[in-house]
């Protein structure tokens, strides 16, 4: 059973999504996201739509005059059926595209201590943009970062809250660098979210409000 | 915690969430008026008329060579276009070309004409290869859905799935001249909009207001 997501990837990024033109760490916000969303995954489904259409209706180059036959030749040289990679569905805390990153689940991150429990581990994608999952005590902020460019967070486990309003598993927040906001775990669990920012994040030295817990009154 | 009467559930869920966002078509139409929907659309065009995704489907029951030329001779010169956009030389794209028809052969086991259009089926191969080839990036995929015991599609919802999309290619080939351009622009030139507005002189802001109205048009259209 999937829960309603209220907080779905914008148009915009699931176009760049499907067109396969973001940085490595946003796609995989982005597939995360849609393993956990059906409406977004619905809605990247009409995407790739557009895309067939414009490949149907747009011009054509022609091919070289033994193309057919090369193709198979290439084809009676490796015919062997590619077995389907099924990524299904688990109860695992992190849907397969992370785990991919990870090597298991949320038992197998290799977190690094960021100061007074709050936790983070940086995934290896390309480097036009960092991916980092971060581990955030309930009831916590998370820590001050500085950022430029576009910051997408997605919830993997817990909630938390900012100024705008309150993110839970499977919701993502885009936020730019006009966009402050602080958001803070929610009391009932650690919260643990995937960040993935196209500059380069740094904690910056750890801030009293860490110390202060913030409690859910 | 996944049961198979969850798994139905989500599936129904997101087949009517592609409803209401690809089309929001009469799923209680006769049976008589989508063959007759289907006429229509075929006299429109002669290439309409052959059913591309059936094509596939022979590569996958019957290793049919013949049905393979066919998707070859319409889909791969459209392919290279496709990745010469992306910023392949031609050399280049009629390789890259040549393996995606070869995968569209090895893959075709995988194909479901109830879940996606021979032409979006083709689409995601070529961008998956030019993002391996030509980018050399990665783009993780989602997981898939547990889609429950393995069957044939059902005839309708391919036949539904049919319609849509030659509605959808119909709308994109109505849209305003200057949208279009963008759309496409979008999906092949490799551009992020900041780029596409150094190369097009346009503001930022109306690149992207121009993507939201084309896109706000298709849906309308497919309402």
């Amino acid at each position: 059973m999937t829960d309603k997501i209220k907080h779905q990837i914008s148009d915009e990024l699931l176009l760049a999504y499907s067109a396969g033109n973001l940085p490595e760490a946003f796609s995989l916000t982005i597939a995360t996201h849609i393993s956990l969303c059906d409406e977004s995954r619905a809605r990247l489904g009409a995407f790739d739509s557009v895309g067939g259409s414009l490949i149907e209706t747009s011009d054509a180059v022609e091919m070289s005059s033994n193309s057919f036959e090369a193709t198979m030749a290439m084809i009676e040289n490796t015919d062997n059926p590619i077995v389907a990679e099924t990524k299904m569905s688990t109860n695992s805390v992190l849907p397969q595209p992370l785990r991919d990153y990870v090597g298991g689940d949320v038992e197998a991150i290799k977190w690094r201590s960021v100061g007074l429990g709050v936790k983070q581990a940086i995934l290896p994608t390309s480097k036009d943009a960092t991916a980092r999952l971060l581990y955030i005590p309930a009831g916590t902020a998370i820590p001050d970062h500085g950022h430029s460019g576009m910051e997408m967070t997605l919830v993997l486990q817990g909630a938390y809250f900012d100024e705008e309003d309150r993110f839970a598993r499977g919701d993502i927040e885009i936020a730019d660098e006009d966009h402050d906001h602080t958001p803070v775990a929610d009391i009932g669990e650690d919260c643990i979210c995937l960040a993935a920012t196209d500059a380069k994040l740094r904690f910056r030295s750890i801030l009293p409000r860490l110390a202060q817990p913030f409690f859910r009154i | 915690m996944y049961s198979e009467a969850d798994a139905t559930t989500r599936q129904r869920q997101t087949a009517s969430a592609t409803q209401l966002h690809v089309a929001k078509i009469q799923r209680d139409a006769t049976v008589g008026s989508r063959v007759k929907g289907l006429t229509t659309v075929s006299s429109h065009k002669s290439e309409m008329e052959i059913d591309w995704g059936a094509l596939i489907v022979k590569i996958r029951d019957q290793r049919d060579k013949q049905a393979f030329k066919a998707l070859f001779t319409h889909f791969a010169p459209r392919v290279k276009a496709f990745l010469m956009r992306s910023g392949a030389d031609t050399s280049l794209a009629e390789e890259c070309a040549q393996e995606v028809m070869a995968t569209l052969w090895q893959k075709a086991h995988l194909f479901d004409p109830s879940r996606a259009s021979a032409a979006t089926w083709i689409f995601t191969i070529a961008r998956n290869r030019k993002i391996d080839a030509i980018r050399k990036m990665k783009r993780p995929e989602p997981e898939d859905l547990p889609w429950g015991p393995e069957g044939e599609p059902d005839q309708e919802d391919v036949l539904a799935l049919q319609q849509e999309s030659t509605k959808l290619g119909a709308a994109i080939s109505e849209l305003p001249e200057k949208q279009r351009e963008l759309i496409e622009q979008a999906y092949f030139g490799d551009l992020s909009h900041s780029e596409i507005a150094e190369v097009t002189g346009l503001p930022l802001g109306t690149i992207k207001s121009r993507i939201r109205l084309a896109l706000e048009r298709l849906r309308h259209t497919m309402k």
